[in-house]
């Protein structure tokens, strides 16, 4: 889909919304899942957890955090959007603000949960 | 007003559920930047995710009314806006009989998720007597 077509830059914003959430209700079920054990299994439970705190845990856990900051912020783009429509005009402007906050925040949170990975 | 956005879906001129749900997006969205990110700080920036076994979840973490209903509402607003997304996503790329198939999955998933998360909120005792 995005390789094919040449679109701008709010094709890629919508195309990323959705798989953005699409990613997020998938570890939302997984995370249901594993709360349930929390209570009912506390020892499976503490299984799973040693996998989140591990380095490849610790690079998925990045990611969702990307996943949930993109799609944040693009849901800020999409209400000044939808009900301010003069901001229209400007939604290009709006996404690239929105990947300077990206960045701007998601480096440090980046590095403050690989830390214990990195031995820092 | 022209009808066209650059960004979401143009807000349905029906009427009816479809507003409804366009609404609702855009509601719980706002929300869910205040909670979902908060809850998402807590996790891993206040806390790592290497100390925050069930034992610490159910004696720090879930020992308070307040946070515990946090997490609760948080869920509640997950699994609406998420059904919904899902839902948009499903019904553009999907018709008829493979529609009726994969929201009749989504409906089933949706609710599971929510006894599940309900039931795990409330069945589990406050440590501290509360």
């Amino acid at each position: 889909m995005l390789l094919r077509y040449r679109g701008s830059e709010g094709m890629v914003a919508w195309a990323f919304h959705r798989i953005s959430g699409i990613a997020i209700w998938s570890f939302v079920m997984l995370h249901v899942l594993d709360i349930y054990l929390a209570g009912g299994n506390p020892s499976v439970y503490n299984e799973i957890l040693k996998f989140y705190a591990s380095t490849p845990g610790r690079i998925l856990e990045v990611l969702l955090g990307a996943a949930l900051l993109y799609h944040a912020l693009n849901g800020v783009r999409i209400l000044l959007m939808d009900f301010w429509p003069r901001l229209t005009l400007y939604h290009k402007q709006i996404w690239y603000v929105n990947w300077a906050i990206f960045i701007g925040l998601g480096l440090p949170a980046a590095f403050i949960i690989m830390r214990p990975a990195l031995g820092l | 007003m022209a009808i066209y956005s650059r960004s979401g879906r143009p807000r349905p001129q029906s009427g009816g559920f479809e507003l409804f749900a366009w609404y609702y997006m855009r509601l719980s969205g706002v929300a869910l930047f205040v909670m979902a990110l908060t809850h998402f700080s807590l996790q891993h920036f206040l806390f790592d995710p290497s100390q925050e076994t069930s034992q610490w979840i159910f004696d720090q973490r879930w020992n308070s009314i307040f946070w515990r209903s946090f997490d609760w509402l948080l869920l509640m607003m997950v699994v609406s806006h998420a059904f919904l997304g899902v839902r948009t996503v499903t019904m553009d790329y999907l018709k008829g009989g493979k529609r009726t198939l994969a929201l009749t999955a989504l409906y089933m998933v949706g609710i599971v998720i929510f006894v599940m998360g309900t039931s795990v909120v409330l069945s589990v005792q406050f440590p501290g007597g509360a």
